[in-house]
């Protein structure tokens, strides 16, 4: 089975000299087709950084990202976002304010070259569990969880085999968050996606993953199946700091 | 230890005019009391728990109403209290931390200034006493170099640090209540442990009443003695936080079992169904 995503001593630094930030060093990972990996660590450890590098939002990269067996071209082209998409944390920030739904979905679409787009507008929205009714709504009347799922879409628009999620469901209440996880373990059923998800919530990544990697300061300190984390048995400090911290906060 | 209560709240309305003419009821007769207990507030984005927050502060704006039949800190009403009285209310005697530090701290002051004015504005002391005071309160909230911390402004402090400057803000004039709005959400889990430890032993050491409003259940059980759980503007249970696996009530099982966990895989989590009955 060849891997989705491979990283190869990726590297992802901000700013220079004096002022230079290495913000990833040296991430190996490799996801297989299929699977779901999640990336935990507290603030500023890079993990959000590491999907920005992976979709080219972060120009100043080193080390050699495979995508499907393919390395990645920067820019990236049309087939690599065919391939990868990414759903944002914050749905309030992530949709156009004065887009609609259907605009929104629509656009890319056009954008991705399909052409019997209205059917699949109305697809998209099923599959989200949204139905007809919200197609020509604007965000503003949308709940989180509902522009969540309309940002969901829009990443499954392209028909992508691979979805990089940046804390998907941390802006969300824990009843939406449950309605969100739930949508994401049933599309992964269906399309056979592949899963990369960050999140800061030990919980939600164990849910959906089955191999988590554990950073700190931009590097990858640790990387466990997730039986070995839910019988709390870590090998690094650090992951046994950020396990003690979540059942101290009545996280377990 | 609860004989008298430091705060009795009962009757709590507040509300807001809708545009079509309506009436928004944000919180619907809401009454509880606090002793020098910790206190914790839970609901849903919208469930009215930072309303009451605010409306304990007598902080909610025009065209929003607060009415209710009490609110009474050691027997004295506080919707009686002139807006010149309620001021010596606010910070002395309640006073509040709010979600985000970077929202609540001056940027363009000096985090020790802050602290100073703070302590000031309640009790007469010269700046020299106030600055050993403020540098006294930065060590109790554990910051390890109070006087470069003193000196520095907000933006050169951390997301935990300047939870705890705030932290230390508001505890400076000896409050009796300390009001916690959603402290540690902006926070990573690993610091929000040390920041609540640290309101913990503050709190408990001076004897103070404490009302911690998080939508984190499990954070909540964890730290408070006592739950009340908010639906729609209401109380829906109030229950020990001890006991919160025992919750009867259809909303708060609900909550907890749609929380995933890690010591118990699930393949689905359980989806909220909302009754109308529970708001009405």
């Amino acid at each position: 089975m060849s891997a989705a995503i491979e990283t190869r001593e990726l590297n992802v630094w901000f700013g220079k000299g004096r002022d230079r930030v290495d913000a990833v060093r040296d991430a190996n990972l490799i996801v297989p087709q299929g699977t779901s990996h999640g990336i935990v660590g507290e603030s500023g450890s890079g993990k959000s950084t590491i999907l920005r590098a992976l979709v080219g939002l972060v120009p100043t990269v080193s080390g050699e990202m495979i995508i499907e067996g393919t390395s990645v071209t920067t820019p990236r082209n049309g087939a690599f976002y065919k391939t990868v998409q990414m759903v944002f944390q914050d749905p309030y920030a992530s949709l156009h304010p004065r887009h609609s739904v259907d605009q929104v979905l629509n656009e890319t679409l056009k954008l991705h070259g399909f052409g019997d787009r209205e059917d699949r507008v109305l697809q998209l929205l099923k599959d989200v569990g949204l139905g007809e009714a919200f197609r020509f709504r604007f965000p503003h009347q949308l709940s989180g969880g509902q522009r969540q799922r309309v940002a969901i879409a829009r990443a499954l628009a392209p028909q992508p085999d691979i979805l990089l999620l940046d804390e998907p469901t941390s802006a969300l209440d824990v009843s939406v968050q449950a309605e969100i996880l739930n949508l994401l373990v049933d599309l992964r059923a269906e399309r056979s996606l592949t899963y990369v998800m960050v999140s800061h919530d030990l919980a939600v990544v164990a849910h959906l993953c089955g191999e988590v990697s554990v950073m700190q300061n931009g590097v990858i300190v640790e990387t466990l199946p997730v039986e070995k984390l839910r019988r709390l048995e870590a090998d690094h400090d650090y992951t046994k700091h950020l396990l003690k911290a979540s059942a101290d906060t009545g996280h377990a | 230890m609860t004989d008298a209560p430091l705060l009795d709240v009962k009757g709590l309305n507040v509300t807001f005019p809708t545009r079509d003419g309506g009436i928004f009821h944000a919180v619907r007769d809401l009454g509880f009391t606090l002793g020098r207990e910790r206190l914790g507030i839970v609901g849903e984005s919208g469930s009215g728990k930072s309303m009451t927050g605010r409306a304990i502060l007598r902080l909610v704006r025009p065209p929003g109403k607060v009415i209710a039949d009490h609110i009474n800190l050691e027997g004295q009403n506080l919707l009686d209290l002139s807006e010149r009285d309620m001021r010596k209310v606010r910070g002395q005697r309640i006073s509040m931390v709010m979600q985000d530090p970077k929202f609540s701290l001056n940027p363009v002051m000096t985090v020790g200034n802050q602290i100073v004015e703070a302590y000031r504005l309640h009790a007469s002391v010269s700046k020299k006493q106030a600055k050993q005071k403020a540098l006294e309160m930065l060590e109790a909230v554990a910051i390890r170099d109070p006087e470069r911390v003193f000196r520095a402004y907000p933006h050169e402090m951390s997301g935990g640090m300047g939870q705890r400057i705030m932290i230390a803000m508001m505890l400076v004039p000896d409050p009796e209540i300390l009001i916690a709005d959603e402290p540690t959400s902006a926070l990573d889990v690993s610091v929000q442990g040390d920041v609540l430890r640290i309101m913990d032993k503050l709190v408990k050491e001076r004897g103070m009443g404490l009302i911690f409003i998080s939508h984190d259940l499990n954070l909540v059980s964890a730290f408070c003695d006592r739950i009340l759980i908010m639906y729609a503007g209401r109380v829906v249970e109030t229950c020990e936080a001890g006991k919160l696996h025992e919750a009867t009530h259809p909303y708060t099982r609900g909550l907890l079992n749609s929380l995933p966990r890690l010591d118990e895989p699930r393949e689905r989590l359980d989806v909220l169904q909302r009754d109308p009955s529970w708001s009405a």
